[in-house]
């Protein structure tokens, strides 16, 4: 019976987003955040891999998904690689980066690892902007929007439903990896590193297969941002898109696939509403943050498991005077 | 032109190891990394600068006033913020400070606004030359402060009983509150200090930086730098870190190029953290189950 509801509620949520094109009447302002979204849950879930499931900090993602940006836009305009290639090879370049990234990780602990990582997201964008004759350097790259099989996804209502498919596929994939062997894994080299070399699980390499599963779903989102937005420079991928991100996980939940989507929706409406006012959107994103680790540590969907155990708790004793 | 170049390097170097000698300080007695030492030291400079400008302070009472504060507001952050969370797990440390690294980073930006501002240097002056190189007299004050604060600091650590109690709470939480020892407190006095230590670099940068929100950024990453380079926890080491990090950043910047001056740092802390990530001075560390 709870099974059935909960299938319902996901059910449910995945109709609303693909009826959501006609609730707002197919217009672009709403169409394009939709897309945005999309982007960010990608983006949240391949951060969840590592630092809720694995229990490793990245404070660089910016910095994969401005590799798997910059691969896609460089693959398609300049190599002629068709949009359906350059996704995946993206993801992959990027999920090659993330092995080298993940080798000091193998030795480092909580913050020496987090320093690493934010020097890595800093170095990327700067390396973009002085390689300039590949990658345009300040003044940018204009990507084109993708063609699959000779089928242009040129209006924002056509992206959507790409995006909207891409971000369920993805959530499927990341939804099984960590349902399995992996993902089980990854939890065990969270809780105690120690006790899971203990078991027998190869931790070294454990570590270096997040930060390559990570750096692959976040090249795959930059690759997509890239053609989405049709546009791209070394300053869209800064030190607070990857605070974003981790925002993101945290606030929404960490460990916890709705989590992550929760977190991305919430905060995805935050830079639009205070654009212009760049302290605001720090503040914002970075309050929320600080209370939610002080008060709630597993984040806003803790609240809707917790709800949930009180109802069925509540039942459950409501059945028991009936009987 | 290089022994020019390394001097000059060693100035810079000196500020970086100001800002890196709070943050291990920090990492020494508690175990965390504040992300957001930069920020608060930022506001600090801020504080200094209300009080040279709108109450009339002389430099030098600006400067020791927003010291004070720069104390206070360490010890407060301390005890709001970063005291519930002592036994909460490494990552929810470090995504506390990165949190309050965003909200002092955007309230600052709301109260001062993002146009940089110019700031008096500590000591003015004609620039003297010592056989072929030349230093103005604020670089030489710099590179003593730094001396002096690292003295001090050293000292401090080394031979009286709450550098003794630091040491220890860092070493074993548990058994140091056996022995008696206010935890509470001494973490709290360390992240007063700290934070004054990060305030006295905030101040003396910002000639240079000019005064803004974003003043810290490339100090504070170029502290991790030097942090990572002296091995994080040795404070000797540190401060030779951040001498070393900005003669070669000088070197870089003078002989391959001024735009991979900082493309360089990150990569830098990347391979120390990779090849010897307990620095280049550091000791074995040993890994607590």
């Amino acid at each position: 019976m709870k099974l059935l509801k909960k299938v319902k509620l996901h059910h449910l949520f995945f109709a609303l987003l693909f009826i959501y094109p006609i609730i707002v009447h197919d217009q672009t302002y709403y169409l394009y955040s939709g897309g945005l979204i999309f982007i960010y849950i990608i983006m949240t879930l391949a951060l969840n891999i590592l630092t809720g499931y694995g229990g490793q900090i990245s404070i660089g993602q910016s910095a994969f998904m401005a590799i798997g940006a910059y691969t896609s836009t460089i693959c398609t305009l300049k190599l002629g690689i068709p949009f359906l290639i350059a996704v995946p090879l993206s993801g992959f370049l990027t999920a090659l980066i993330g092995f080298i990234i993940g080798l000091p990780a193998v030795k480092l602990s909580g913050h020496l690892l987090a320093v690493a990582t934010l020097g890595f997201g800093l170095a990327v964008p700067e390396l973009i902007l002085k390689w300039d004759d590949v990658t345009g350097g300040f003044t940018g790259l204009f990507p084109d929007k993708p063609v699959v099989f000779g089928f242009a996804f040129d209006s924002d209502f056509k992206i959507y439903f790409l995006l909207l498919i891409m971000t369920l596929i993805v959530t499927w994939m990341i939804n099984n990896l960590i349902k399995g062997r992996i993902g089980r894994a990854f939890v065990a080299i969270r809780e105690s590193e120690i006790s899971a070399a203990a078991a027998g699980i190869n931790v070294p390499l454990y570590k270096v297969l997040m930060f390559s599963i990570s750096g692959f779903y976040t090249g795959i989102a930059g690759s997509l941002y890239a053609h989405f937005v049709g546009f791209i420079s070394p300053f869209d991928f800064n030190l607070n898109v990857s605070l974003i991100l981790l925002a993101m996980v945290v606030i929404g939940g960490v460990a916890s696939i709705p989590g992550s989507y929760l977190g991305a929706i919430l905060l995805a409406m935050i830079p639009p509403l205070t654009s212009g006012l760049p302290g605001f959107m720090l503040i914002l994103t970075g309050v929320p943050l600080v209370l939610i680790i002080l008060f709630l540590p597993n984040g806003l969907i803790s609240l809707g498991k917790k709800w949930g155990a009180r109802q069925s708790a509540a039942n459950a004793t409501k059945r028991g005077e009936t009987a | 032109m290089l022994s020019q170049q390394i001097v000059s390097g060693l100035a810079a170097g000196s500020l970086y190891a100001l800002a890196a000698l709070g943050l291990v300080l920090i990492y020494k007695a508690t175990d965390v990394v504040n992300f957001a030492q930069g920020e608060m030291a930022m506001i600090s400079t801020f504080i200094c600068y209300t009080f040279l400008n709108m109450a009339g302070f002389s430099y030098w009472y600006a400067f020791l006033a927003s010291l004070v504060f720069a104390a206070l507001f360490g010890m407060a952050v301390q005890r709001v913020f970063m005291r519930p969370i002592q036994k909460a797990p490494v990552l929810n440390q470090i995504i506390l400070t990165l949190g309050l690294y965003m909200v002092f980073r955007g309230v600052a930006g709301l109260i001062w606004g993002y146009n940089p501002i110019r700031f008096p240097v500590a000591v003015s002056g004609e620039p003297v030359k010592f056989g072929g190189v030349t230093l103005t007299p604020n670089q030489l004050f710099i590179m003593g402060i730094t001396v002096l604060l690292m003295l001090l600091v050293f000292l401090l650590f080394r031979f009286t009983k709450t550098g003794l109690a630091m040491r220890a709470a860092a070493q074993n939480l548990v058994t140091s509150q056996l022995m008696g020892i206010r935890v509470g407190t001494i973490f709290a006095l360390t992240w007063g200090l700290s934070i004054a230590l990060a305030g006295v670099a905030g101040v003396l940068i910002a000639p240079t930086t000019y005064l803004s929100p974003n003043m810290m950024m490339e100090v504070l990453i170029k502290g991790f730098a030097a942090a990572v380079l002296g091995g994080f926890a040795s404070l000797p080491g540190v401060v030779a870190g951040g001498l070393l990090l900005g003669v070669l950043e000088n070197i870089v910047a003078g002989y391959i190029s001024t735009e991979l001056k900082n493309a360089f740092v990150f990569l830098l802390i990347i391979l120390i953290l990779y090849i010897r990530p307990t620095g280049l001075f550091g000791a074995k560390l040993v890994k607590k189950v």
